[in-house]
């Protein structure tokens, strides 16, 4: 037993020790400079208190709802689609949907400026039809429109599982029963649907929450929280105040994704 | 194909065009512009258009310019896979052997730099190590945060196909036939987990190629990896060169991302879409 113990350890030890050295200690390290700087523990307030980092959470929150709204709507009715109907191309179809999945921020940010840069896709089509070029790249437009790019594909693969998953006849009982499509939307897909929904959303959010690699390819005036950290740490070298920020939004994410796992388990658990 | 027919002929047929439109939609969203930035990335001059004629100038100026930055990505993309291994295998295989709280603890730990944005590990990380300069310096530094990054994959690959077969029968019974725990390990267990080995080094390799929240912190101007590459010819060159790039980018990822894809149809899909996933770190 001892030695089967002692075994384990040392096998894991490598993993461990990776971690502790190079993120544990380091996040220890930053939560404790975050605290020292001119500000003192109040900078880890300052996301509320302050004026120019407040304005900045909540223009991140609330890109990040949207963002997260519009994807589970999409994401939900092409999975529905992709789901229940068999045809040929359906495969390439659910693999061009995918494709993005491994685009880091930066490109995602490139095919934004592709679709809505001074020269872009969108831009000569309504120069085209109205004579007048639509650029929304560099705006909140173009963060939404990269933002909802790399979520896509994630929700996507999930809605399509999950609605695998679901038995069609449920929603023809239903049906028969006498109840119209929104009904049987509301009352049999969506709850059947939930977990799904709660887990993919919450990832969609906690994802939009950090991005970085897009805004910074897109060099908008607005100030998402990433940007503002980023700036901070590199332009004004506020080491202390990118270092609570940087821990404020970890805490953020990891809550948000914790809090999904732990609601869509129950769901799941309810539902099953 | 026959659901097809029948929803055309009887079912609904609004509430069928409003999601095929959808998805038809979304696929022209996700697809238009990878495919605008291959033709940009041949075209002689974007703003003229396809008259101006097709080229390969732009992709040999980006060799000549960032030929350097593809070496380095491959490096530390396959060092990444093969510390992950290393390191990973056997942690996967003390989860799934013993499910005291405590590896419990360890398991939700290591996740964790998936679950926070890339952009707070990357300024832990120079922040802590930034002072000393060798390391700082070389590529190590990059290489570390993407293992940090990536091991959580490789982890939970393993594991799971370790959850599905019976690990302690086998064990057993390879003991009792006198096999010492490291013919156990290479004899038996390595190759029963073969396929989680191999779909959590396929997503090693991608995510590393693709990182760049935590490198673009840890970079300098001699250590730079295609990402970083990519940021620095968005912001600086022309948009020909940019896509151009980007085509070379794409050429590196699109393979890997079909590989993942097959593998992942011959095992639960769900499983896949979970660990490929979870995590906030990404763009």
């Amino acid at each position: 037993m001892n030695r089967h113990a002692r075994r384990l350890a040392l096998l894991i030890a490598p993993a461990a020790a990776v971690f502790c050295a190079f993120w544990l200690l380091p996040m220890v390290r930053i939560a404790v400079l975050g605290a020292t700087g001119p500000r003192g523990l109040a900078a880890y307030s300052a996301i509320v208190t302050d004026r120019r980092y407040f304005d900045a959470l909540v223009s991140t929150v609330a890109l990040s709802v949207a963002v997260t709204v519009a994807t589970v709507i999409v994401s939900g009715i092409a999975g529905l689609f992709l789901a229940r109907n068999r045809f040929p191309g359906r495969g390439l179809l659910t693999a061009m949907l995918t494709l993005p999945l491994a685009f880091p921020g930066v490109v995602i940010g490139f095919m934004v400026i592709m679709l809505g840069g001074r020269q872009g896709l969108i831009g000569d089509l309504s120069q085209h039809l109205f004579g007048l070029r639509i650029v929304f790249a560099y705006s909140i437009g173009g963060l939404f429109a990269g933002y909802l790019y790399f979520s896509i594909p994630r929700v996507i693969l999930t809605m399509i599982a999950a609605m695998e998953k679901l038995d069609p006849a449920l929603e023809e009982a239903a049906r028969s029963l006498g109840a119209g499509p929104w009904r049987v939307l509301r009352d049999v897909v969506i709850p059947a649907l939930k977990p799904a929904i709660i887990s993919s959303g919450a990832i969609c959010f906690a994802t939009s929450m950090g991005a970085f690699g897009t805004a910074f390819t897109l060099a908008t005036r607005i100030d998402v929280l990433p940007l503002v950290i980023y700036t901070d740490f590199t332009y004004s070298a506020n080491f202390a105040m990118a270092a609570a920020l940087s821990i404020v939004l970890g805490v953020i994410t990891w809550l948000v994704l914790g809090l999904a796992r732990t609601l869509a388990g129950a769901s799941a658990a309810a539902a099953g | 194909m026959s659901t097809l027919a029948q929803r055309l002929r009887f079912g609904p047929r609004l509430r069928f065009g409003l999601q095929l439109f959808v998805t038809l939609a979304a696929c022209v969203f996700l697809v238009a512009p990878v495919l605008m930035s291959i033709l940009a990335g041949v075209t002689r001059n974007y703003f003229i258009g396809i008259r101006s004629g097709l080229t390969l100038q732009w992709l040999a100026q980006v060799w000549e310019l960032y030929r350097q930055t593809i070496y380095l990505s491959l490096q530390v993309a396959l060092t990444c896979v093969a510390v992950t291994l290393v390191i990973g295998v056997p942690a996967a295989y003390v989860l799934a052997k013993s499910r005291s709280r405590l590896t419990r603890l360890v398991e939700e730990l290591l996740v964790l730099p998936i679950a926070v944005p890339g952009l707070a590990t990357g300024l832990a990380l120079i922040l802590t190590y930034g002072g000393l300069r060798e390391f700082r310096a070389s590529w190590l530094f990059i290489l570390v945060g993407h293992v940090l990054f990536t091991l959580p994959f490789m982890v939970r690959s393993v594991l799971a196909v370790m959850t599905t077969i019976d690990l302690n029968t086998l064990e057993e019974g390879a003991a009792s036939l006198g096999a010492s725990f490291r013919q156990r390990l290479f004899g038996v267990i390595v190759p029963n987990v073969r396929s989680g080995i191999l779909a959590g080094a396929l997503m090693v390799v991608t995510l590393s190629i693709g990182e760049f929240n935590i490198t673009w912190m840890l970079h300098t101007p001699l250590t730079q990896t295609i990402p970083v590459g990519l940021a620095d010819t968005y912001a600086s060159m022309r948009l020909e060169i940019g896509s151009a790039y980007t085509i070379v980018f794409f050429v590196m990822i699109i393979p890997l991302l079909i590989a993942m894809q097959m593998i992942s149809g011959r095992r639960r899909p769900a499983r896949i879409v979970e660990t490929a996933d979870a995590g906030a770190a990404r763009e």
